[in-house]
């Protein structure tokens, strides 16, 4: 309710063990504010963490494997030969190094499409949650009731209009249509909520500061963390965009790395078709990395602002 | 008509509540506005021509004529929608339920702060949602194929043989397994971040009265987070009825088992890109939509009655 600044003066700051027990009674068995580590709830949960995990594993040492190794071997542990710089190489060499361009166009489609998206839903979310506005409610039922309308309803008719204006088989046929992050929306809305005190907004209007000011220096910082989040999370949408650009695209000049891997499995079912499953699984692990590399990394930033919202409370 | 708010007595400025009306009713619309303009490109501008496409025809003679109805018609009486409708429809009511409930009781574990590495767990069973769904798909059917799979690894090592995950009668299951190895992690997430904004001085005064742990968790966390609850249970049920992904990469893997009118929304690609059917498709398109939004609907109801 009201800042951290009138919590610390009420109680003592960052209260030390030895204070606790006379604030509070010592034989309580649990205290949700302090709760004592349990090793069967790790091990327990640990279950889900093999399972999550256990694909990761099988996917990294597959990648070490040649096309004969993945057979001859046990899928969990690794072949007699380590295959992996090889496979790497091959994976960026084969077919005139498409890999790569592969990769280039998905970060294209990454930075304007999810970057784009982004944008929206910041500007969105905030108007969702700090203004009042005609029509509010409509637009929020609108987009909520729109996300259940099957991709495939909009898709064939996306793609027929877009043939029309001859945007198909090109890359705005694919940014376009990822702008939109509906779910993107939502959580700029419940974030902006939760972490712009109207107090402030009126403060900076008080004081005279356009509408757009008033945006861009008080509510965009501490919409920073929510920003953050929304952006990975159109990120990986964008990134692992398959059934859009399947429609969209059929020069492979332009496919994206998910449209570009299904392409190489597909190829080893067509007759004639060169079977190359150790560039597809080195590829696949090639494509997963920049993401896994991007939430840990932002991991910490993104952490932070979460924690960040709750202790306000 | 002044005394309305005691609260808003910031009344220095003798016009300040009917400008400050004023300019609230108005300015949301430039921050949405962007959105909105898109929305309406991407999203209701198709939705429209795809009402449109669904009142035509396209014959080898006579070339596209009005048909009304005719297609709806056609579709309420085609069996293969009908069987794709079913299938998904019990793929929603196992694999949901079982994804949410390890996503919740992962999510409440982590929360619990008795876990050793917490944050080792929350962003290692968040990682598969970063994982494309070709590559889990592709991954999940390696291993679950007999070539150099784990389960003819296990069935050479073990001189088992254990069913084959391909195969039409588990394919569904083995297409659910793979989904809900994508998809916990998120919802663990959402429900994570939604419990992790309850007020510490609910939990101070949840301890004062003696509350134990269950008790904590049935009377404070669960209803705070219902609304992320309906939200993750709309989201999921929405993306079962459109599943085309996982069983269309699947579909190179296991051509016996799934056919391309697996579900609803392969179907309606299959008619529109491989038959070139583009008002039918559009039709069995609107028809699952309006299915999925009558779903949807009904579980928010239920979901927000709940509690209240």
């Amino acid at each position: 309710m009201t800042g951290s600044t009138g919590t610390t003066a009420t109680r003592p700051a960052a209260p030390p063990k030895q204070a606790a027990p006379r604030l509070r009674t010592p034989r309580r068995p649990y205290s949700p504010s302090r709760p004592r580590r349990s090793v069967l709830l790790t091990v327990l949960t640990a279950v889900v963490l093999v399972y999550s995990l256990l694909p990761l594993l099988w996917l990294v040492l597959s990648a070490t494997k040649s096309q004969e190794g993945l057979s001859r071997s046990f899928g969990l542990w690794f072949d007699r030969d380590i295959d992996l710089w090889h496979n790497i190489t091959e994976t960026f060499t084969y077919q005139d190094g498409v890999f790569l361009r592969w990769l280039l166009n998905t970060l294209m489609y990454v930075v304007v499409g999810a970057g784009g998206a982004t944008l929206l839903a910041v500007l969105g979310g905030y108007a969702l949650a700090k203004f009042d506005f005609p029509g509010k409610r409509a637009v929020f039922a609108v987009v909520i009731g729109a996300v259940a309308v099957p991709t495939t309803a909009l898709a064939v008719p996306t793609f027929l209009m877009f043939s029309k204006i001859g945007l198909t088989d090109t890359p705005w046929a694919v940014i376009i249509p990822s702008l939109i992050s509906p779910f993107g929306l939502y959580l700029m809305w419940v974030f902006a909520t939760e972490a712009i005190p109207t107090e402030l907004m009126e403060a900076a209007r008080i004081d005279g500061a356009s509408e757009l000011r008033t945006f861009f220096q008080v509510a965009l910082p501490l919409l920073a963390p929510g920003t953050v989040t929304v952006l990975l999370f159109t990120t990986v949408a964008t990134w692992n965009n398959y059934f859009l650009p399947l429609i969209m695209l059929k020069d492979p000049d332009w496919y994206p790395l998910t449209l570009g891997l299904d392409a190489w499995n597909k190829q080893a079912q067509t007759a004639g078709g060169e079977a190359v499953f150790n560039l597809v699984v080195t590829g696949s692990l090639l494509t997963i990395v920049p993401l896994v590399a991007a939430f840990l990394s932002l991991q910490k930033y993104w952490q932070s602002g979460l924690s960040a919202g709750s202790v306000k409370e | 008509m002044t005394t309305l708010q005691p609260t808003a007595a910031a009344g220095p400025r003798p016009a300040g509540p009917p400008t400050r009306r004023a300019r609230r009713s108005w300015t949301g619309w430039g921050f949405i506005g962007p959105f909105v303009l898109v929305f309406a490109l991407v999203f209701l501008a198709p939705l429209a021509y795809s009402v449109y496409l669904s009142l035509f025809r396209t014959q080898l003679i006579g070339g596209t004529r009005f048909v009304g109805l005719e297609n709806y018609q056609q579709a309420l009486q085609d069996g293969q929608f009908w069987d794709g409708v079913l299938r998904v429809g019990l793929f929603l009511l196992v694999q949901v339920p079982i994804m949410l409930g390890i996503a919740l009781l992962v999510a409440l574990a982590i929360d619990s702060g008795r876990l050793y590495g917490k944050d080792f767990f929350r962003i290692s069973v968040f990682l598969p949602y970063a994982v494309p769904a070709v590559v889990a798909t592709l991954m999940w059917g390696f291993m679950y194929g007999p070539r150099f799979g784990l389960v003819g690894d296990i069935n050479d090592a073990f001189g088992v043989t254990l069913p084959d995950p391909l195969s039409s009668g588990l394919i569904l299951a083995s297409i659910g397994n793979i989904v809900t190895w994508e998809f916990v992690g998120y919802n663990m997430l959402i429900f994570y971040a939604a419990l992790r904004v309850i007020p510490q001085s609910l939990y101070e005064a949840a301890e004062i009265d003696g509350a134990g742990q269950w008790r904590v968790i049935a009377s404070i966390k669960l209803p705070a987070i219902r609304g992320a609850l309906v939200i993750a249970t709309i989201f999921s049920v929405i993306g079962s009825f459109q599943l085309f992904n996982e069983p269309a990469i699947l579909q190179k893997l296991a051509p016996n088992a799934i056919t391309t009118d697996y579900t609803p929304n392969y179907y309606t690609y299959s008619l529109s890109f491989s038959g070139q059917q583009h008002n039918y498709s559009a039709t069995v398109a609107i028809v699952m939509g309006v299915i999925t939004m009558v779903v949807a609907y009904v579980v928010q109801l239920r979901g927000m009655r709940k509690g209240a």
